[in-house]
């Protein structure tokens, strides 16, 4: 016989269940914090895929992930209300734990890519490869790594980055590397609600008050330049496009008439970026986290 | 920026039958309610249904009813089923 146990105090102990297998996702197994990622996962690369360029490609894509967790864990503590600071902060998590799967994989494929450290030092290669590079070897697209402004600016950017990312993952879960494909299967859910999210933002803000549409047509009108070497990046031109012409005529928003900002390469506020996301970790080569 | 309007939070978890009481939060209207409620109170993986409903559409009962409701049925120890033994091989009690 089962007693019914209603703990009064805390509203969350019936809502858990003991059944631990809801962590799980995908065929990739659960991660345990300080855990590789891919702990368990048979890692070879597919005959057939040239592991260096799997690398790369790989890297590219969590640089994404990276970069932008970061830009957007800089609005901890800022965002106009709790509840948005919050998923802030989700999406920011969400994009990290790609990041550290996109990361791995890079360097299981291909360890030429992960930079050299100390003999002795017990940093994991997703690690290596977040705290130990310099700004030119990282691949992600300018978008995700300009500073962050407003809160419209903000809605832009992840509107424009998570429509082109959930875009690119969803073609990805097909790939021919088994990881990959999991990696992007998971990714997809992720990046479904980071774009709800930014969309129905977007919405209200040109909806809303004559203040929220100016700061919101700001921000779209400084991120736009940046949006031909994402879509071109993901090579997703085409589904992004009808995506964003739906969101925009909800919002009653015209694109903006700016062209693709010229040139390639980082801008300076990817070193400063990383400055301080790696002098922790730099200072401290040999260190366990 | 005048307050948004409060609405309380119900989550039924994976295992669970009905939907608990959480708590509350802050937005401009339904559909960003239960968004932020996603975002609020399933960080942790509890649930797999929310309910959100605006604080002020709610009828609460009145803590000086508090005698006048509940003392009458203190002394009713029958109304419960208690004075029945249950067969071992029923299940769920």
């Amino acid at each position: 016989m089962t007693a019914t146990v209603t703990d009064h105090d805390n509203a969350y102990a019936d809502l858990l269940g003991s059944d631990d297998a809801h962590w799980a996702f995908g065929h990739l197994p659960e991660i345990q914090q300080g855990e590789d990622p891919l702990a368990g996962v048979d890692t070879t690369v597919p005959a057939g895929l040239d592991p260096a360029g799997l690398a790369a490609y790989c890297l590219f894509l969590g640089d994404d992930a990276l970069v932008m967790s970061h830009r957007l864990s800089e609005w901890c503590s800022n965002a106009p209300d709790l509840e948005d600071d919050i998923a802030l902060a989700n999406i920011a998590l969400d994009l990290l734990g790609q990041a550290r799967l996109l990361l791995s994989r890079a360097a299981a494929a291909d360890p030429s890519v992960v930079p050299a450290l100390p003999e002795g030092s017990p940093v994991p290669a997703e690690d290596a490869l977040a705290f130990f590079r310099e700004a030119r070897d990282f691949r992600n697209v300018r978008l995700v790594e300009v500073p962050h402004g407003d809160f419209g600016h903000l809605v832009a950017r992840l509107l424009l980055f998570a429509t082109a990312r959930l875009a690119a993952f969803e073609r990805l879960t097909a790939h021919a590397d088994p990881v990959l494909s999991a990696i992007a299967a998971k990714g997809v859910k992720e990046l479904a609600y980071h774009r709800d999210y930014a969309a129905r933002w977007f919405v209200t803000l040109a909806q809303g008050t004559d203040e929220s549409r100016r700061r919101l047509l700001a921000g779209l009108t400084e991120v736009w330049p940046l949006q031909a070497e994402l879509v071109a990046t993901y090579d997703v031109a085409a589904e992004t496009g009808v995506v964003l012409d739906e969101v925009l005529a909800a919002a009653g928003v015209d694109r903006p008439a700016v062209g693709p900002m010229s040139g390639h390469g980082h801008t300076e506020a990817l070193s400063r970026m990383l400055a301080e996301m790696q002098v922790v970790a730099r200072a401290h080569p040999l260190g366990t986290w | 920026m005048s307050e948004w309007p409060l609405y309380e939070v119900f989550v039924r978890g994976k295992r669970g039958l009905n939907h608990v009481h959480v708590g509350s939060l802050h937005a401009a209207d339904d559909a960003m309610a239960l968004h932020n409620a996603r975002d609020v109170y399933t960080r942790r993986n509890e649930g797999v249904s929310i309910w959100v409903v605006r604080a002020d559409a709610i009828a609460a009962s009145s803590p000086d009813e508090k005698d006048p409701l509940f003392a009458p049925a203190g002394d009713k120890v029958y109304r419960h089923p208690t004075f029945y033994s249950i067969p071992d091989d029923v299940p769920h009690m």
